[in-house]
């Protein structure tokens, strides 16, 4: 029966399916699980393990005893967190920096995409799309050179042309307030490139006969931009956004560490969750670093079944699972 | 007319503008700096060298040992990370493109979850360091890396787009899964295989934080860790320059530090920045392929 069955289907459907009885199903299915066999080991291994690792968020990390020999404490680190006052700061620096690079980032890469898609020579386009993902290429470290050149307090370019203007040296390195507009300029920079980018292939993919249109009804190159090009924008702006803000907790240790390099007096605008556990690691406060970090996973996970419902209930389509 | 130039005018100014001062500029005084002499550095870094010499990069290729060392780990591990994380996840993204493989769903969600939700640096750094050993080997640069859902997703999301008539013919002529896959489905799927490698390869090139975290054997470090004690290890810095010299010569001889610096900054991340716009098309391509939904 199951055989006159799967003949019939292969009449009348267009995708023919290959199944000759059973058998042969169940070997191509073995076969197609044995190519999947090292991935899984590894995702087993690497993500899996150190899942069960976040126990030591309620223990007391007993060096000889190993994770799983320590003693349990309960709610205690968690405790020393809210005590410290350590979390809240760190919370606010993380979200904070999170949200503005989700707005700045995005108003400017939209921002470049418009104009660059304004810019009529394919030449010119080429060049520009070239030097702005440059940064791309670069690691923080290498970043951290370059704002060093800037930023230095003796030699750095941006205190000569202080200087230049009749004004006092800044020493940089040392005054916490000027970091979050540093750091915002420094993500920036490197990201814009390639979100302009984006941006620019999905505006590409607007149907030319929209703005032509529109131009014989007589809409200024402004009201195009408002009523066509920001509109299509939209969608992939809404799934880049949910990636981003599901990601809001988690830091770009990189940014944070070689940029401000580091320094002490900097960590009130300039610490962060990773950067935190990152000392706490260092320090050998395990056991503190991973209640951090356990917080931190917890609000990602959040963060991000929450922001796809949200986006589910708008527009099925766009999201992302 | 005359409106309407003016307009794109200003647009190609704002580019130019923009480009030159905030894109090219940052690149300019790192080099100009490793071309200064140190003398006329203590006065301050600037756009041009207001005193050429080519003191920094003497000292760098006088005894280069270290940054061939980096460069040849630095090189090993992202070349040969790359191929290994290509081939193992290439090859779980093909049985996740068939419909036809019943294990499709919970197989793609164990990996999707990983993106979701993980253990955190502590646990990873404990498993590794304490339990697999991972410190201070080559291999920690390779296997903790292996694998990255977001990739796997989106050569799943490409193979999806092989036309399925052409598997299922190769299998009617007896063909078996793994030979469809080295045969047919690696030879077709060359855009997005080499739009992954180059994102792996990038991110390889300029990893650093791994060795900070797992390698204290100078010999095993990376490019970029190499650079960024450099930065802020002063000492690591007077040691690198009078290298095979006696303490008491390097209290007393002046020794190139910023402009030596910044020579190696040069030299280091120099290659990369001007092979990598080049498969600019590539990365581009990479991300928008992984921008669909799955």
């Amino acid at each position: 029966m199951r055989n006159i069955g799967t003949i019939l289907e292969k009449n009348t459907k267009t995708r023919i399916r290959i199944q000759k009885g059973k058998l042969r199903s169940i070997g191509s299915n073995l076969s197609l699980l044995v190519l999947t066999v090292p991935c899984l080991v590894y995702f087993f291994i690497w993500h899996y393990l150190p899942m069960s690792g976040l126990v030591l968020a309620f223990k007391k990390y007993n060096f000889s005893k190993g994770i799983f020999g320590s003693d349990w404490i309960g709610f205690k680190n968690f405790e020393f967190l809210l005590s410290s006052n350590a979390l809240g700061g760190l919370l606010k620096n993380t979200a904070g920096y999170g949200l503005a690079f989700i707005i700045v980032g995005n108003f400017c890469a939209i921002l470049f995409a418009l104009l660059l898609f304004e810019v009529r020579q394919k030449q010119l386009i080429k060049v520009y799309q070239t030097m702005l993902i440059l940064p791309r290429f670069l690691s923080w470290v290498v970043i951290g050179f370059m704002s060093y050149a800037i930023l230095s307090p003796t030699q750095g370019l941006l205190n000569q042309i202080i200087v230049l203007f009749g004004m006092e040296r800044i020493d940089w390195y040392t005054r916490p307030e000027f970091w979050p507009f540093i750091i915002v300029i420094c993500e920036v920079w490197k990201t814009i490139g390639l979100s302009s980018i984006m941006y620019y292939a999905a505006l590409m993919a607007i149907d030319t006969e929209l703005f032509e249109a529109a131009q014989i009804d007589g809409a200024s190159k402004i009201q195009q931009m408002i009523n066509i090009s920001i509109p299509s924008l939209l969608s992939l702006f809404t799934i880049l956004m949910i990636l981003q803000i599901g990601n809001i907790f988690r830091g770009d240790f990189g940014l944070f560490y070689q940029i401000p390099r580091d320094v002490g007096v900097l960590y009130p605008t300039t610490d962060i969750i990773d950067t935190y556990v990152y000392r706490g690691l260092r320090q050998g406060s395990y056991a503190i670093a991973t209640a951090v970090g356990l917080f931190q996973s917890v609000m990602g996970l959040v963060m991000v079944l929450t922001s796809n419902y949200i986006v589910k209930k708008i527009d099925p389509e766009k999201s992302l699972f | 007319m005359f409106k309407k130039i003016n307009y794109l005018t200003f647009i190609n100014l704002f580019f130019i503008v923009v480009c030159t001062v905030f894109f090219l500029l940052p690149f300019l005084l790192v080099i100009s700096i490793s071309f200064t002499d140190e003398e006329a550095l203590r006065q301050g870094f600037s756009l041009i060298p207001e005193k050429f010499s080519l003191q920094g990069y003497q000292y760098v290729f006088k005894r280069p040992g270290k940054i061939i060392d980096a460069y040849i780990v630095t090189s090993f591990q992202a070349f040969g990370g790359a191929f290994l994380s290509i081939f193992v996840m290439s090859l779980c993204a093909y049985p996740l493109s068939r419909t036809s493989f019943r294990l499709r769903k919970p197989i793609t969600f164990y990996i999707f979850f990983t993106m979701l939700f993980g253990g955190g640096l502590v646990p990873s750094y404990i498993l590794n360091a304490q339990y697999l050993h991972l410190k201070d080997s080559v291999w920690v640069y390779i296997l903790p890396s292996l694998a990255t859902a977001w990739y796997i997703i989106i050569m799943r999301t490409f193979f999806q787009g092989i036309p399925i008539s052409l598997i299922e013919s190769a299998k009617i002529d007896g063909a078996s899964e793994y030979r469809i896959y080295f045969q047919f489905i690696l030879p077709l799927s060359k855009p997005v295989l080499a739009a992954v490698s180059l994102l792996i390869l990038l991110d390889k090139w300029n990893t650093w934080f791994t060795t900070l975290i797992y390698i204290s054997d100078e010999k095993l470090y990376l490019l970029q860790y190499f650079l960024q004690k450099l930065l802020m290890d002063l000492d690591f810095m007077k040691n690198l320059a009078a290298e095979g010299l006696s303490s008491s010569v390097i209290e007393s001889i002046y020794l190139p530090t910023e402009s030596m610096r910044f020579a190696l900054c040069v030299v280091a991340a120099g290659p990369m920045v001007f092979v990598f716009p080049f498969f600019q098309k590539h990365f581009t391509k990479g991300l928008t392929v992984g921008s669909v939904k799955g």
